[in-house]
């Protein structure tokens, strides 16, 4: 269920009154004002809206890549809001899978080693990893492309690699930002229907944010952002 | 190890760039161990010095010499456990080019008095049997290929005349320090076929204090004997006569430790410049390491452990070229008495790399280990 409002702890992701100023020198800006939002698991959610709608700002706080100006988020049962640095990043490594826009894969690795970054800071053994990444290779279709650079591989391919990247430490949900936005339409159907079966068959929650009603249509429910302000 | 596949992608994304940050190191700690090794050179005299040895030479110069006479009554002097005596013949072996020390012994007591040289026991009989023999250090041999039964023949120059020796055995030494250059002949050939002004007269002695004994007391006692006579003398250890006399060659250390700091300075340019770069061209892949789950420290790490690991594998290549280099011989063919990379200075060049390694990482690496990842995803 998603739903604008929360009603107690049960949720997987729970954000309330939540809002984010950044300063401009003596100007305030409210990227994000009063957002309530409560996400329970295996959902797939779209986010909408114009450009500097605080679309990407509310996907950075729900991954604890930045934290709120005022309101607090609770993932899984933990208040991320008040987390520290170090245990923020602690927390993601654990919990939070991301995909961009631009893949944003490490150039000089191939897609195996790309894929297993995550797990290099687990205790996994060598054979562990290897044989998680090659799961997660399968899973997104990549098999014999293991051994490929970024740069040997189409766009649709590498956001494949940065979604088998995203899924390989089985986090708790996905963050995917624009992850079609670089790609053509055959490439971003076959992306979509990736994510769509991450969450039908895998059982994953994915939050997505899009500029493509297309990509927004395959989301169970899809919210709108606007100047801040998130509505149905 | 697991983080080695990232580190070792890292260094090898700019190829070019990375051979030439290493090349500069490889040139620079070459250049530090041909330094270290020339200083070693220097001082060799000095780190092969007996410790409980001591030189008593003529007061007005070294190359003045001192009666045959003392020898008695520098025996007498209380703590003096051993003596023996020499003189520099400062011959030519077939061309002024040529230079190895030669020194004219008391065969008798040379070996008591430098127990740190090897002779294999029938070469010295040989010797002691031969008074136109000769034992020649094996770097010296070597060189000119002398081998046992040669005959040598050199050209005076404080004694001239020809002079012809015959190469009884070939001494090789304990420690990598030790001078194998030179060329020992017999005193008394010296003295029978010197010219009558040279008679009885030595070039300086060299004394063996008993154990327990105070050198400074022994010197006292030795140049008080001979104060007001036609021949004072001056009595010094030995470490502090090869320090006086490598002194004369200018000031080595000063101009190794310039030189060194140019090296060290120019490194921590070279690699700071290389890894500052590397840094700023990856911020967007550090922000994801970051976004995956790797802390601040993790980041510090990596981007320190690369450019140590630069450090490390630069300085090494360096040292090796520089140890190569030392183990093909003397490049001044004989003016360096020991050429040999002393394993500090070895060790000192580690520690040169690595903490151009760590100083030169430590900026790029706090940069690294503060970046903010939405302010760095927001530029990719």
């Amino acid at each position: 269920m998603v739903q604008l409002g929360t009603n107690g702890n049960s949720h997987l992701i729970a954000a309330r009154d939540v809002a984010k100023t950044y300063r401009r020198g003596s100007e305030e800006l409210h990227v994000l004002q009063g957002v309530n939002l409560a996400v329970d698991k295996g959902e797939f959610v779209a986010f909408m809206g114009p450009s500097g709608s605080g679309k990407t700002t509310l996907l950075n706080l729900l991954g604890g890549l930045d934290v709120p100006s005022a309101g607090s988020i609770t993932v899984a049962g933990d208040e991320i809001s008040r987390l520290s640095r170090a245990k923020l990043t602690a927390w993601r490594a654990r919990h939070v899978g991301f995909v961009f826009q631009m893949y944003n894969l490490i150039p000089v690795l191939s897609a195996f080693r790309n894929i297993e970054l995550p797990l290099l800071l687990s205790p996994l053994s060598g054979a562990d990893r290897r044989q998680h990444v090659q799961t997660v290779l399968k899973v997104v279709g990549l098999e014999g492309r293991a051994d490929h650079k970024p740069r040997e591989l189409s766009g649709g391919q590498q956001q494949r690699v940065a979604i088998a990247r995203a899924i390989v430490a089985d986090p708790t949900f996905l963050l995917c930002d624009e992850p079609t936005g670089d790609l053509d339409r055959r490439s971003a159907d076959e992306i979509l229907d990736l994510l769509e079966r991450l969450v039908s068959e895998l059982g994953k929650t994915i939050l997505m944010v899009t500029h493509d009603p297309r990509a927004a249509e395959r989301a169970h429910a899809t919210l709108h952002l606007d100047k801040g302000v998130l509505t149905n | 190890m697991k983080f080695l596949p990232l580190l070792f992608a890292n260094l090898t994304r700019r190829k070019v760039r990375t051979t030439l940050t290493l090349g500069s190191f490889a040139v620079a700690l070459f250049l530090f161990c041909l330094l270290v090794t020339i200083r070693a050179a220097f001082n060799s005299g000095i780190d092969a010095a007996g410790a409980d040895r001591m030189l008593v030479i003529n007061k007005v110069s070294l190359i003045q010499p001192l009666p045959i006479a003392y020898r008695e009554k520098l025996q007498r002097v209380p703590g003096v456990q051993d003596l023996t005596y020499a003189n520099w013949f400062g011959g030519v072996y077939q061309d002024e080019k040529n230079f190895f020390a030669q020194f004219a012994i008391d065969a008798d007591t040379y070996r008591t008095v430098y127990s740190e040289f090897i002779v294999p026991p029938d070469q010295w009989q040989a010797f002691l049997a031969d008074k136109q023999g000769a034992v020649i250090g094996k770097a010296t041999a070597d060189r000119y290929g002398f081998k046992i039964g040669d005959r040598v023949p050199l050209k005076g120059g404080g004694f001239p005349g020809d002079w012809e020796f015959n190469v009884r055995g070939i001494y090789t030494a304990r420690r990598p320090s030790d001078d194998l250059t030179q060329f020992w002949f017999r005193w008394d050939y010296l003295k029978e076929k010197a010219p009558p002004w040279f008679a009885n007269q030595v070039g300086w002695y060299t004394v063996r204090i008993a154990p327990g004994s105070d050198a400074v007391k022994v010197a006292k006692s030795i140049d008080e004997i001979f104060a007001n006579s036609a021949w004072e003398t001056r009595t010094q250890t030995e470490s502090a006569f090869m320090a006086s006399f490598a002194e004369q060659m200018g000031n080595v250390e000063f101009l190794m430790i310039a030189i060194g700091s140019v090296v060290f300075f120019t490194l921590l340019l070279v690699t700071g410049n290389t890894m500052a770069t590397s840094v700023r061209e990856r911020t967007g892949e550090l922000a994801i390491l970051k976004t995956v789950g790797f802390t601040d420290a993790s980041v510090l790490a990596l981007v320190m452990i690369e450019s140590v690991l630069l450090a490390a594998i630069g300085g090494a290549l360096g040292i090796a070229a520089g140890k190569g280099f030392t183990l093909l011989g003397d490049p001044t063919k004989g003016m360096l008495v020991a050429f040999y990379l002393p394993a500090s200075g070895v060790a000192a060049g580690a520690a040169l790399s690595l903490s151009v390694g760590v100083i030169a990482g430590l900026l790029p690496a706090l940069t690294a280990m503060r970046l903010q990842v939405v302010d760095a995803l927001r530029r990719l």
